[in-house]
């Protein structure tokens, strides 16, 4: 019996890429946020974490709406790039990277927010710029929120199910990652290939966070 | 020679007040501001280095004006030349010792890093990370990093105040060798008037964000201009009675001395008091070592 692994490249392609867009917006938006005095701030981290309590069907509908060829992102999407937004990687990519979005700022915000205000200062009266002090001191002393933000992001891209399902799809080297093969062939009760499929998801999730913590562990002993 | 003139507002524990001061240090003194937390040290400190913003007024280090309010002249921290030791440290825990003091470099030069590191006896610690190091191996890399760029004015904000007996008095030579040898400016906060008297040149009390008296140590303290005594600043550690007498046990740096209380001085003084003990030198025995 052979086991077609495209799901899974395609899984690890849309969580690589997802987690590296993250990173990009996660850290200004986190340092902002953990610098900020603005009195919009409640309403700012009300809006990141929507995510977490949504239930994905509700932003798999809303992204439905806004991918479409008459949503307003759609629309302007198949003008510039000649295809569908729905129903595309794309599309895909960029209901994870709204999907996941908290799950990178949170950890990246906490952290700006553990590093000393006296390291940056220290860091300024040596003759740094501000650029120069995150990416020298800042950065380097919180590697265990970046690592966790990076991780929870990409784990969380590979677990996710009902954003993909509402906007995705499932078609084939196009958005049909794991999961939604592994609803697939319960559907079709292929059961043996779904466990095959479920087995894999496990012991690489596990594998992941193991990972994490045994090397949280090692950071925070410094 | 270094001039400031300054005001800021301040919020105080008991209501707003204003900190407004006026002084001059002669380049290679070491002054001292003395006075009770929330008088305004610190925040002195700060504007001295960048890290806030005066109300008004003008701030001239050797020719260099670092800030003026009228001419709108503000020189970010990192213009600034200062060398600022924080008071919980603040070192870099992703660098080693080494990594630390090169950070604050401009250009590499690992000779003029191994020579702090020995001029601050931590050559053998150069592989560390700060927390693996103790409270006064922290205190010396502090130091050293802030003298990297060879500072202009030397920024001690309480630097010892977290040390236990022994190690404060060893880092208070250390510091007194070091501000002598590289010729610096130094500016240190402190709040315990023994260390007041062995490292300053000169002593600005301030009170509620002024200077109250300005001198050294002894016309401040005791309103002596020279002295024909010794004295030294001490701790009451013990008393106990002996027939009519009392006897009490005197902590002077790391000594320990006995004297005769009567019954008068019993009437004001008891054990943890800080007291000045003194003694006429007309005879004293010098011996040479």
């Amino acid at each position: 019996m052979t086991i077609d692994f495209a799901p899974f490249a395609l899984t690890l392609k849309l969580a690589t890429i997802t987690t590296a867009i993250l990173y990009l917006i996660g850290l200004p938006s986190a340092w902002y946020l953990a610098r900020t005095n603005t009195r919009l701030k409640p309403v700012l981290q009300a809006v990141l974490a929507l995510p977490l309590v949504l239930p994905p069907s509700v932003l798999g509908f809303y992204f439905l709406l806004a991918f479409s060829r008459n949503g307003f992102l759609g629309g302007p999407w198949e003008r510039l790039f000649g295809h569908q937004l729905a129903f595309s990687f794309d599309g895909l990519l960029i209901g994870s990277v709204i999907f996941s979005l908290p799950f990178m700022v949170h950890p990246l915000q906490a952290g700006f927010a553990s590093v000393p205000r006296n390291l940056s200062e220290a860091s300024y009266t040596l003759g740094k710029s501000q650029m120069e002090t995150i990416l020298r001191v800042i950065l380097p002393s919180m590697k265990g929120s970046l690592l966790t933000g990076g991780v929870l992001a990409f784990a969380h891209t590979v677990g996710e199910f009902g954003v993909v399902l509402m906007i995705g799809g499932s078609i084939s080297g196009e958005t049909k990652v794991a999961s939604i093969a592994i609803y697939d062939l319960v559907e079709s009760l292929d059961y043996n290939s779904a466990h095959i499929y479920s087995a894999i998801l496990f012991a690489f999730s596990f594998l992941i966070l193991l990972t994490v913590y045994m090397v949280n562990k090692r950071l925070d002993l410094r | 020679m270094i001039t400031l003139s300054l005001t800021k507002p301040l919020m105080g524990s008991d209501g707003p007040f204003e900190l407004k001061l006026e002084l001059t240090i002669r380049p290679g003194d070491l002054l001292t501001l003395y006075g009770k937390s929330g008088s305004g040290k610190t925040t002195l400190l700060r504007m001295l280095a960048g890290l806030e913003r005066p109300a008004t007024g003008r701030i001239e280090v050797n020719g260099r004006v670092w800030f003026d309010s009228t001419a709108r002249i503000n020189l970010p921290p990192q213009k600034r030349r200062v060398g600022l030791v924080f008071q919980d440290y603040s070192l870099f825990p992703a660098m080693t010792v080494r990594e630390n003091l090169r950070f604050a470099q401009t250009r590499r030069d690992n000779t003029k890093v191994d020579e702090l590191l020995e001029l601050t006896g931590l050559s053998e610690l150069h592989n560390r990370y700060p927390s693996a190091l103790s409270g006064g191996q922290q205190q010396r890399v502090a130091l050293a990093r802030a003298i990297v760029r060879e500072p202009e004015i030397l920024l001690l904000d309480e630097p010892l105040s977290a040390l236990d007996g022994t190690t404060r008095t060893r880092l208070q030579d250390e510091i007194l060798r070091i501000h002598a040898k590289l010729g610096l400016t130094t500016i240190l906060v402190s709040h315990d008037k023994q260390e007041v008297f062995k490292l300053s040149d000169s002593v600005a009390v301030m009170e509620h964000g002024k200077i109250v008296r300005h001198g050294t140590a002894l016309e401040v303290f005791l309103g002596l201009v020279t002295s024909n005594k010794f004295s030294f600043v001490s701790t009451i550690l013990s008393i106990r009675q002996v027939d009519v007498i009392w006897l009490a046990v005197i902590g002077v740096g790391n000594e320990l001395v006995e004297v005769v209380f009567s019954e008068k001085d019993m009437q004001e003084l008891k054990v943890g008091d800080e007291v000045l003990v003194a003694s006429k030198a007309f005879n004293p025995i010098v011996r040479k070592l």
